[in-house]
């Protein structure tokens, strides 16, 4: 299949066809169950909120779907008061 | 018995009711009986598709609520004496539509048409399962766009689980209407090519509408698209579908490709 054109710029179709068969692999897989990754997200950071006081603008949650694996990067930035009681 | 096809799509503005219309029309002119059933109530299109809009009397909700007999709800075209519209109500009550009085109505119009095209809203919610609900057979409009197939991916999910059809735990029949096709843009790589779509949703095709500006001609007119001028494009594709559907076997061919690209095309599962 021909990617590049004349002038070098990729096609988009095929992009649209990687996205989509990416997402509907996922929806498919989580239609009708609740979605995993979103209940981790929640219940992590209630463990948290449960054991330290933090703004929930420094709690970052990141997720990346991937064909094969889901990640789901959490980010929480623990202030120096808290962090000295847990260390 | 009548057979109950849902034209449906989730997405919004993909064609649900220009293919209701032109299907419609493509069946009627084989001189079986026709009737389109609009479902999209509070925002009623398909009699102004089919230049009827002045005719309305009485509607779909009337009928269900015993305002109105169904024989006089029932519009007959001026053009096609064998198509008749089942308009949708305007009003703003959602719940107007109840399961009950749909199964009625679909089960006497069985009785006396050979087709039932039941045009389904957008969206998921209950207008278009209740459009869904009674279908044999299911054709779902689909543009080359992500959006689009994303929404028809989630509209197959639903006709195999929330269907009348889907709970007897038979099969439901479904095939893929791609409209506002434009080979040129998708062999430049611009645009889901015919053969992305089928792998993606993997249900059989009915058939490939090119993008025309004769689509929005026929709406301004009021007439289907099939019946306004049926040489152009997206007619001979409609009328190749309806033939589809009633059962013929006819290769589907991507309009405006040369002839040459035919051998691509004993690949794909014709419905």
């Amino acid at each position: 299949m021909k990617i590049f054109g004349f002038f070098g710029k990729r096609a988009s179709a095929p992009m649209a066809r990687e996205r989509l068969q990416v997402l509907l692999a996922h929806e498919r897989a989580s239609l009708g169950k609740s979605d995993l990754v979103a209940i981790l997200r929640e219940e992590i950071i209630a463990v948290i909120a449960k054991h330290i006081q933090v703004d929930s603008e420094k709690v970052n949650v990141k997720m990346d779907r991937d064909e094969k694996v889901s990640t789901l990067e959490i980010d929480v930035e623990i202030p120096l008061q808290a962090g000295g009681r847990a260390a | 018995m009548g057979k109950v096809i849902v034209v449906t799509s989730g997405k919004g503005g993909v064609g649900k009711t220009t293919s209701t219309a032109a299907l419609g029309a493509a069946l009627a002119l084989r001189k079986e009986k026709v009737v389109v059933v609009d479902f999209d109530v509070g925002l009623r299109n398909l009699d102004l598709v089919l230049g009827a809009e002045r005719r309305v009397v009485y509607d779909f909700v009337n009928v269900i609520q015993g305002d109105a007999k169904l024989a006089q709800a029932l519009i007959r075209d001026k053009r096609l004496e064998t198509l008749f519209l089942l308009p949708a109500s305007q009003t703003r009550d959602k719940d107007a539509l109840t399961a009950d009085g749909v199964e009625r109505v679909i089960g006497a119009l069985k009785k006396s048409f050979d087709w039932i095209i039941c045009d389904s809203p957008a969206g998921i919610e209950r207008g278009a399962t209740l459009a869904m609900r009674h279908a044999d057979i299911a054709v779902v409009v689909t543009n080359p766009e992500v959006s689009s197939v994303r929404d028809s991916d989630r509209i197959i999910g639903l006709l195999d689980a929330k269907t009348a059809k889907a709970e007897r735990g038979e099969r439901m029949e479904k095939h893929l209407l791609l409209t506002r096709y434009d080979s040129g843009r998708a062999d430049r790589g611009d645009m889901l090519k015919v053969e992305d779509v089928l792998e993606i949703l993997s249900i059989p095709l009915l058939g490939i509408i090119p993008e025309s500006t004769d689509v929005l001609k026929a709406s301004n007119l009021g007439t289907p698209v099939t019946i306004a001028d049926s040489r152009s494009g997206p007619a001979l594709a409609y009328l190749d579908a309806a033939r589809r559907l009633a059962g013929e076997s006819v290769p589907v061919t991507v309009p405006g490709e040369k002839r040459g690209f035919f051998g691509k095309l004993l690949g794909w599962r014709a419905a």
